[in-house]
């Protein structure tokens, strides 16, 4: 919980003295990699941050994008990894608090939740099995209070987890342009501290987040308190109104020291405070405590001394504490004091700018020969192997998750859960696609193309639900980035997702990184999560029934891509081989006649392939639908290719669209003009899910039977083992 | 004709109620905070859902002595229709004026979930343009919505037809499949089921109708009262 050596000379020749205990507390929260980025900042700069829709105005802590019509969406993306890994339930929840906060920091009243999860593998492991139920119950709860639908997320288990847990979160939230904070502040205006008390919960959490997890470290992670930032969201809200509000943050990572630090820096002010008059929990802390206690559910307000009254009584209706805890100056310091004396008078630059680093990268040695492919068993029953893989926790259905999440609240969401991307209405009259993919199994074995994959997966997504990808989240978890290894792999993810964003000009409107993830057994492996956003003018596609003689057409090529499949991974326990690689041109292709198609009115459904890869993508839709398919597996386009790698291949840029007979046509006719490779592959019926090979019986699963259990089977595991 | 929606600390579905009240039934609403009384001239209460009090200590149990739930037992005795939904039917029950208690879901989790209801009793201000056994797609989303009655009251609320909405389906282990009951003179219903959230085609991937034909029992009644 201190600087290095070579950080203190740095503080020390920057101030010209020594400093005081309370400035080393603040300034060794401020330069945790946590909140300071000092790994990453320098290369983060080469994704795309603008475009026509990209609202940036100093100090927000959550990106915006203009929906037209005098309406924004504000969206971030945050983990809350080492607290989850020791406190699953409280680490979660106050993980969905702080982003909540960081979209209510805007101005903008959050909408939904989506949360990314990952644990070690819950078939073998309790207590895997144990962070998982607890983090999704965590969520839940704090969600559910909140009345904010948790719509949509990911869940994976791998090895590389155990002991461990990701859990990411990310919201969006919407409001009118014009309510936007401005995020001013002028000298003499007041700071105020808003929502609950600090306390002694969470002291040192960003630090704790910035190292090795060694040591169960359970101060460090913060106590949620959901009903408080309900009120803190109203009572906001209702001053945001008002225009009671200069300038906003919420306190994250590095408590007070960083949101005070970090305000002055951005708005290029000062500001004195008065630890005495930050309201707390417990009546002995000492000043370096209540800098940097990471207590929940505050928000950091800049008014004036005419606006405060009635701030004041915004918050007496809701019966929240606010306090005047200090002012705004005209010289770029951040003065701490207790009553009359001064524990920490510091230059905002230099607590808010910690020295970027330079890190080493060097290729992980592992790489040389990842994609060399051993000798698998030969499936001899290729039904008999599918019902466990539609069983496997990676592949099962996820109702178990979502179904504990209230995903109705706030009478948006107008497509639910359990599909490609859920979908959101807005005040406007269009809609909001949004999705989050990562994938570390392909991202080990190639950390630059499975990345872009993890990019491609959640634009596919949004777009089957004919929505245009307008705006992407990245959130960027790695290991140790001291190991040049490690550093080696963060770089090349993000040169992959650089030049993907550059290629489809998305512009990257909020990320975080999360590194020194770190298991007993070693680094987690690459695992960037990216979060798209998509808007659509007119009307989604909303799934319709699927009724006997429907057409099943596919569009993209399968290639002998299995490195990083959970076929290879899951059912022959071999890691390595050739990881799925986006072809730029081919994936554009691809997402634009989909959307066009969609337009068009042609499509019953559209659904991705991805995970378990063709097999398992049909098999989705049949069960979600109830009803069977029979699937041609030699007309399937791409390369020649071993029964085996046409079902369970994860090639990219590849669609799956249901439509009626009687549209066949229209669609042949429209996709003989693009460049897209495309096939009718199959025909929807019966009752069994079919996949033949010229006349020879590959798979054959009653959908009944098939859709319960991969219903039920990550229940019954996470309920009764 | 105006409708008061009650706004507890906590709850999270008013806004929600308000617009299908307003935007799609263009009824006159509007909001009360709970730390106040109630107007003379309104004409029917709702009490929307969430998590008044962050359901600290039981849920419903501390909203259930705001100062407006004095008012809001006025207009029960004097006849006003009076429709709690999900937290709203749990401070009903923890005011006194439904009869049951809520518990926890057989599950143990909070479920979030499209079921469908039976209309058992189509006499009360919220059913009357439905018919008897009629089908109602519709969410719940609860942690405690187990509606539990010992039997001798369930007898009772047979006998003067104070079952509103069974389920369709065993969901969470109700008594008797119970979704909704109401007092004993039929102004008082309290349901489960987010009705709110079933109303509008645009979210209701079912069938919108039967959800609507709540809000359009409530204009009828309170319609035909001016």
């Amino acid at each position: 919980m201190s600087l290095e050596p070579q950080e203190l000379d740095d503080l020390t020749s920057k101030i010209g003295r020594k400093p005081t205990s309370t400035e080393l507390q603040i300034v060794a929260a401020e330069w945790s990699e946590h909140c300071s980025y000092k790994s990453s900042k320098k290369h983060l700069k080469m994704l795309p941050m603008k475009g026509p829709l990209v609202i940036s105005e100093k100090g927000y802590d959550s990106g915006v994008l203009d929906v037209g019509d005098g309406y924004v969406i504000t969206a971030h993306i945050e983990s809350h990894n080492h607290p989850s890994a020791v406190e699953p339930y409280g680490g979660a929840a106050t993980g969905v608090g702080g982003v909540i906060r960081d979209i209510l920091s805007a101005g903008t009243r959050p909408i939904a939740i989506f949360d990314g999860l990952r644990f070690g593998d819950i078939e073998k492991d309790l207590q895997a099995r144990w962070l998982f139920k607890n983090a999704v119950t965590g969520i839940a709860d704090y969600g559910n209070c909140l009345g904010i639908p948790t719509i949509g997320g990911e869940v994976e288990f791998d090895e590389c987890y155990s002991n461990y847990a990701l859990v990411d979160v990310a919201a969006i939230g919407f409001g009118k342009k014009k309510n936007l904070i401005k995020n001013y502040a002028k000298k003499g205006d007041l700071v105020v501290l808003l929502g609950g008390s600090t306390g002694r919960d969470g002291i040192g959490g960003s630090q704790f987040a910035s190292d090795s997890l060694e040591s169960e470290n359970r101060s460090a992670v913060q106590i949620p308190d959901p009903f408080i930032e309900k009120l803190i969201i109203e009572a906001i809200l209702e001053a945001r109104n008002q225009n009671l509000i200069h300038a906003m943050k919420d306190l994250g990572g590095g408590g007070l020291s960083c949101a005070v630090s970090e305000t002055a820096d951005a708005l290029s002010i000062g500001i004195e405070m008065d630890v005495d008059k930050v309201h707390t929990r417990e009546s002995d802390m000492n000043p370096d405590e209540i800098m940097v206690s990471e207590s929940q559910e505050r928000m950091l307000i800049v008014t004036d001394n005419a606006k405060l009254k009635k701030l004041q009584e915004i918050c007496k209706k809701f019966r929240i504490t606010c306090s005047v805890i200090g002012h705004v100056t005209s010289n770029n310091m951040m003065h701490v004091k207790k009553g009359k004396k001064t524990c920490a008078n510091l230059p905002t630059d230099v607590v808010a700018n910690a020295t970027l680093l330079d890190r080493p990268s060097k290729k992980p040695a592992y790489l040389e020969n990842i994609e060399k492919e051993k000798k698998l068993k030969p499936i001899l029953d290729y039904s008999k192997m599918m019902m466990k893989f539609i069983s496997s926790p990676n592949i099962a259905s996820k109702i178990w998750v979502y179904g504990q999440y209230d995903h109705e609240v706030g009478i948006r969401t107008v497509v639910k859960p359990g599909m490609d991307s859920s979908v959101l209405r807005l005040d406007n009259g269009k809609f909001l696609a949004a999705k989050i993919d990562g994938n570390p199994k392909h991202c080990y074995v190639n950390p630059r193309e499975g990345a872009i994959g993890c990019f491609e997966e959640a634009c596919r997504n949004v777009v089957c639900t004919g929505a245009k990808p307008i705006g992407m989240l990245d959130h960027l978890q790695f290991g140790n980035p001291e190991n040049p290894e490690i550093f080696w792999t963060f770089l090349e993810s993000l040169k992959g997702l650089t030049d993907f964003a550059k290629y489809f000009e998305i512009p990257c409107i909020g990320g975080k990184v999360s590194l020194y993830n770190e298991t007993p057994s070693g680094p987690i492996k690459p695992t960037p999560i990216i979060g798209i956003l998509g808007l659509i003018d007119k009307t989604p596609l909303y799934s319709q029934k699927i009724t006997t003689g429907d057409c099943l057409v596919i569009i993209g090529d399968t290639k002998n891509e299995m490195g990083g499949s959970e076929y290879f991974e899951y059912i022959h326990k071999f890691v390595g081989g050739k990881c799925p690689v986006v072809n730029f041109q081919e994936s554009k292709t691809n997402m634009n006649i989909v959307l066009d198609l969609i337009r068009k009115d042609l499509l019953k459904t559209v659904h991705d392939c991805s995970k378990g890869g063709l097999a398992v993508a049909v098999s989705e839709i049949c069960m979600t639908h109830q009803i069977g398919c029979a699937v041609s597996l030699e007309k399937v386009p791409g390369p020649k290719l071993d029964v085996d790698r046409i079902l369970f291949s994860e090639s990219h840029s590849r669609y799956l669209l249901v439509l009626e007979k009687k549209n066949l046509k229209k669609l042949e006719d429209i996709l003989k003009t693009s460049k897209a490779s495309y096939k009718m592959i199959g025909e929807f019926g019966g009752e069994n899910i079919r996949f033949n090979k010229e006349n020879k019986q590959v798979i054959d699963l009653r959908v009944d039977k098939a859709q319960k259990t991969w219903s039920n089977s990550l229940r019954e595991l996470v309920v009764h083992g | 004709m105006k409708i008061g929606v009650i706004v507890f600390p906590g709850s999270n579905c008013d806004r929600d109620m308000y617009h299908v009240l307003t935007d799609v039934f263009k009824l006159d609403a509007e909001y009360f905070w709970h730390d106040k009384g109630l107007p003379k001239n309104i004409d029917a209460v709702i009490l929307p859902g969430g998590f008044s009090y962050g359901d600290r200590l039981r849920s419903g149990a501390i909203a259930a002595h705001s100062p407006i739930i004095k008012d809001v037992k006025k207009m029960a005795e004097k006849g006003i229709p009076i429709l709690g939904v999900c937290n709203g039917f749990q401070i009903l029950v923890e005011a006194g004026l439904l009869p049951g208690a809520l518990l926890k879901n057989t599950s143990l989790n909070f479920m979030c979930k499209w079921t469908s209801l039976i209309v058992e009793n189509n006499k009360t201000p919220f059913t009357n343009k439905l018919k008897l056994h009629q089908k109602i797609p519709i969410p719940i989303a609860n942690g405690e919505g187990r509606y539990y009655v010992d039997d001798e009251t369930l007898k009772k609320l047979k006998k003067k037809n104070q079952i509103v909405f069974r389920y369709s389906e065993v969901v969470n282990g109700s008594s008797d499949r119970i979704a909704g009951v109401c007092n004993e003179d039929g102004n008082v219903v309290g349901m489960m089921p987010h009705p709110e959230r079933a109303a509008e085609s645009e979210i209701n991937p079912i069938d919108n109708k039967p959800s609507s034909l709540i809000f359009e029992s409530l204009l009828t009644t309170i319609g035909v009262k001016n």
